[in-house]
């Protein structure tokens, strides 16, 4: 048995452009680590800050908030009142002590495989470093 | 020189009095104001239209049994009351009203709002207390040495928004050493200027900002940083949070008196956070154990998401709570670093949309790109 750790990362991809982008580097066989696991929305901005929260409450090693680049929303503002909500759980994690790496946002378009394959692999390494998050443990919560 | 006048009366009997001429020769249609219910020590807020019904109001009793912001609201939810109303509230009850009026919950428009510089409010549990009088008196003791009352609340003992904004009328309190002779009402707007024709007093020329009030906010000032300090300690993290909130029961009080989470169906309280079995079992099997009801980090964090950043420190949640947590304070705390980012003051300024409801293109723009 191989005891080495696999994080578990929940990723919210905006349905036109990082699932897509996500897609693409499927299709362009990139390598995407298995860690990820996808919620497609159809906009940054239903990612609600529940979602993100209870994702790490229940155990999530992290949490990657994604959508389309500022200016490119399809819904014009969605990815800006995104970047609110991350800016806010950001603060609330860093005012607690609660280690804030686990929550994560980026701008990923629909083109950009390489990028998507980019910053998944990279998150989950520093996720690995982090090792496990301690609410996946926590009896209390 | 702020446009002012002196009364040479006690001022929680010169407050009295005002009001009740008001209420008399007609200018107002009503009082919203504190009021003795009973022989016992219970007070209560009470919008008062009758001058007889107004003899127990005591306008400047330090108890909060209700944020009034909260209680205003209730009132003109739907649209302006018809009449003009004075309400005597403290200044972060105005703040919490302003933060509910810019989200449609209410309207400012036919009050006179009337507030103290405030020495803070007694913990709600000394009501009724056996020594409720001389606890009252000693209270009255420290406002008028601009000092921290112990028996104040802990939000209030370091609370730094003492001086009211958007009051028509400021009463000042703090720091006068003859409070049982005379005090001075502040006039801060052509509303506050045309009610307060009808008090007894003489214009004076004075500054609310005194030598005392400056020692009092450093006072404050220091306590917040100890406090802050001490609840949720830097570092610590999950440990320190659930230290904190291990004993909630999941009650909901908190939010339930908070001016701020005005929402008719809290998503807390909705069927959505209630759990299916099945992640039940899967949680016991992962963890061995589970804590119920579960749900309890979430609701406290996910409520902080929603209106932290408008927290104006009242101390309702921590004075509700019937496991003393220190709600309050934590909802502060993280409040105020949430104010900082988003450079936002609750209840200051009515045209500024609150920091959820709105964005600027131009915020954070390394975020996201990295
Ligand atoms: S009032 Fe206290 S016990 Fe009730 S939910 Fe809030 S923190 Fe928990
Ligand atoms: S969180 Fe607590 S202190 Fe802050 S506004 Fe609500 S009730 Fe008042
Ligand atoms: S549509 Fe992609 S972020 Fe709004």
């Amino acid at each position: 048995m191989n005891d080495k750790f696999t994080p578990n990362i929940i990723g919210f991809l905006c349905n036109w452009c990082s699932y897509t982008g996500a897609d693409l580097a499927g299709t362009s066989r990139m390598k995407i680590p298995p860690s990820l696991k996808t919620i497609r929305v159809m906009c940054s901005g239903r990612i609600d800050p529940l979602f993100v929260l209870e994702s790490f409450i229940k155990g999530a090693d992290g949490v990657m908030m994604m959508g389309c680049h500022p200016g490119d929303c399809h819904y014009q503002k969605g990815n800006y009142n995104a970047r609110r909500r991350y800016v806010m759980l950001n603060s609330i994690f860093d005012t607690l002590g609660l280690e804030k790496k686990r929550i994560g946002l980026w701008w990923v378009s629909a083109s950009e495989a390489t990028r998507f394959a980019k910053v998944t692999n990279e998150y989950t390494k520093e996720i690995e470093k982090l090792g496990p998050n301690p609410t996946s443990k926590e009896i209390f919560l | 020189m702020a446009k002012a006048i002196k009364i040479k009366k006690n001022v929680e009997e010169g407050l009295f009095d005002f009001l009740k001429s008001l209420l008399e020769k007609e200018k107002i249609n009503g009082v919203f104001t504190l009021k003795k219910m009973d022989d016992n020590g219970a007070i209560s807020y009470s919008l008062i239209t009758s001058p007889d019904e107004f003899k127990d109001a005591v306008p400047l009793y330090p108890f909060m049994p209700v944020n009034a912001g909260k209680a205003l609201s209730s009132f003109t939810l739907l649209g302006k009351t018809e009449e003009p109303i004075a309400a005597v509230l403290r200044p972060c009850e105005l703040r919490a009203f302003v933060e509910l009026v810019k989200r449609a919950q209410g309207d400012l428009e036919n009050f006179l709002i009337i507030s103290p510089t405030c020495g803070g409010v007694l913990s709600l549990n000394l009501m009724g207390d056996k020594n409720q009088e001389k606890i009252v008196s000693q209270y009255w003791t420290s406002v008028q040495k601009a000092e921290i009352s112990p028996d104040t609340r802990e939000t209030c003992q370091f609370c730094e928004n003492f001086l009211p904004i958007n009051a028509d009328i400021t009463v000042a309190a703090l720091g006068n050493k003859d409070l049982d002779k005379e005090f001075i009402l502040f006039l801060n707007s052509p509303k506050g200027e045309e009610f307060a024709k009808h008090a007894e007093g003489s214009a004076v020329s004075e500054e609310i900002e005194t030598k005392e009030i400056n020692e009092f906010r450093k006072k404050r000032e220091e306590l917040r940083e100890k406090f802050f300090k001490e609840t949720g300690k830097e570092g610590e993290g999950l440990k320190s949070l659930i230290n904190i909130f291990a004993p909630c029961l999941g009650c909901h009080g908190c939010s339930h008196v908070c001016p701020i989470c005005y929402c008719v169906l809290c998503d807390f309280d909705a069927k959505t956070h209630e759990y299916h079995s099945a992640s039940l079992s899967l949680d016991l099997k992962n963890k061995g154990g589970l804590k119920v009801p579960t749900g309890n980090l979430l609701f406290h964090l996910g409520r902080m998401t929603h209106m932290a950043v408008s927290c104006v420190n009242c101390g309702m949640c921590s004075d509700v709570c019937p496991v003393n947590i220190p709600v309050a304070t934590v909802f502060s705390k993280v409040g105020s670093s949430l104010q900082k980012v988003f450079n936002y003051f609750p209840g200051k300024d009515i045209e500024e949309p609150a920091p959820q409801g709105t964005y600027k293109e131009e915020e954070f723009k390394t975020i996201g790109e990295q």
